[in-house]
């Protein structure tokens, strides 16, 4: 009986493997990745202007004792446009945001906040990404909220949906 | 037929996000100057993960991001970095998970583990199999 279990075993194992493997391949894994960088201090930058009509970003107009939004983007990124009424929004609710364009050209930031709306204060052109991979960002677009005290307290990654709206609003009010 | 038409189709389609205007960064596909310091620099990216196309390295990775990340690691090379800051630099930024060379953390403790329990596992087999033998002789 015992033998009969040991002969049967190894196809038991085959098989779940194979599932286990048909299963990833089929259905993959989304992996998103938070950044480490939640909790500790903005990283020094100094980013050229990314648009016509705003200036330049720097790290140091963050730790103004007011939190803000840090939102990355691209005018070439389709869901930046998607979530572009909801940083209205969160404007609109008096919330300072500015941005940081990722591997942009002025012209089509320009053009791009034209067709979209422009809720920034500030925009900073991040040409070779070195700033988001200082931010542990890994992609577009993210949502960052920093403190007043210049510290990174929350990151959105992916497109702001309508009902994300209320979760940053809220963890900005609770910065105050 | 017509899916694999679909899936051929697919394979050989242009890149469906382009991700990007800009031309890529100075030393994303141009290798270092120094061939020693090109091997440390290569050598690192082969063990760093694209955030982008998670399952590559950057060194095999066409996304912009992966681009930009050989730039960067090959310029802090150049300038006299050593490798494993880097790592240290990308791992406090993501997390492990950017690094492709194990470490010694406990969660990986059962896999540095396998292999003595397998060969203990083993040994015990063929000592059993042996005094049988030994017994029955």
């Amino acid at each position: 009986m015992k033998g009969r279990w040991l002969t049967w075993a190894p196809l038991v194992v085959f098989m779940a493997l194979a599932l286990l493997f048909a299963g990833r391949l089929l259905w993959p894994e989304e992996h998103v990745i938070p950044s480490r960088m939640v909790g500790k201090p903005l990283p020094a930058f100094s980013l050229p202007a990314a648009a016509s009509d705003r200036p330049a970003l720097d790290s140091r107009q963050f730790a103004t004792g007011k939190p803000r939004l840090l939102n990355i983007f691209a005018s070439w990124c389709v869901p930046c446009a998607a979530e572009a009424p909801q940083l209205m929004a969160l404007r609109q609710a008096g919330v300072p945001i500015d941005g940081i364009a990722i591997r942009d050209a002025r012209a089509d930031v320009d053009r791009f906040l034209a067709r979209h709306g422009n809720p920034f204060a500030h925009i900073g052109l991040d040409a070779r990404s070195s700033v988001q991979l200082a931010l542990g960002s890994s992609g577009v677009p993210e949502t960052f909220v920093i403190g007043g005290d210049g510290r990174i307290l929350h990151q959105h990654i992916g497109d702001i949906r309508a009902d994300d709206v209320e979760t940053i609003l809220r963890i900005w009010q609770e910065a105050r | 037929m017509r899916r694999l038409v679909f899936l051929l189709a697919l394979a050989f389609a242009a890149p469906l996000t382009a991700q990007t205007a800009l031309p890529p960064a100075p030393y994303a596909n141009q290798q270092l100057a120094d061939p020693a310091q090109e091997r440390k620099a290569h050598e690192l990216m082969l063990t760093i993960r694209c955030v982008t196309c998670q399952s590559q390295s950057i060194a095999d990775s066409d996304a912009s991001m992966a681009a930009d990340l050989r730039s960067e690691i090959r310029v802090r090379i150049a300038a006299g970095e050593q490798p494993e800051q880097i790592r240290a630099w990308l791992i406090e930024r993501y997390g492990d998970w950017i690094s492709y060379r194990p470490t010694a953390e406990p969660i990986t403790w059962p896999l540095w583990a396998a292999p003595i329990l397998l060969l203990a596992g083993g040994g015990v087999l063929v000592l059993g199999r042996i005094r049988r033998r030994r017994r029955n002789a």
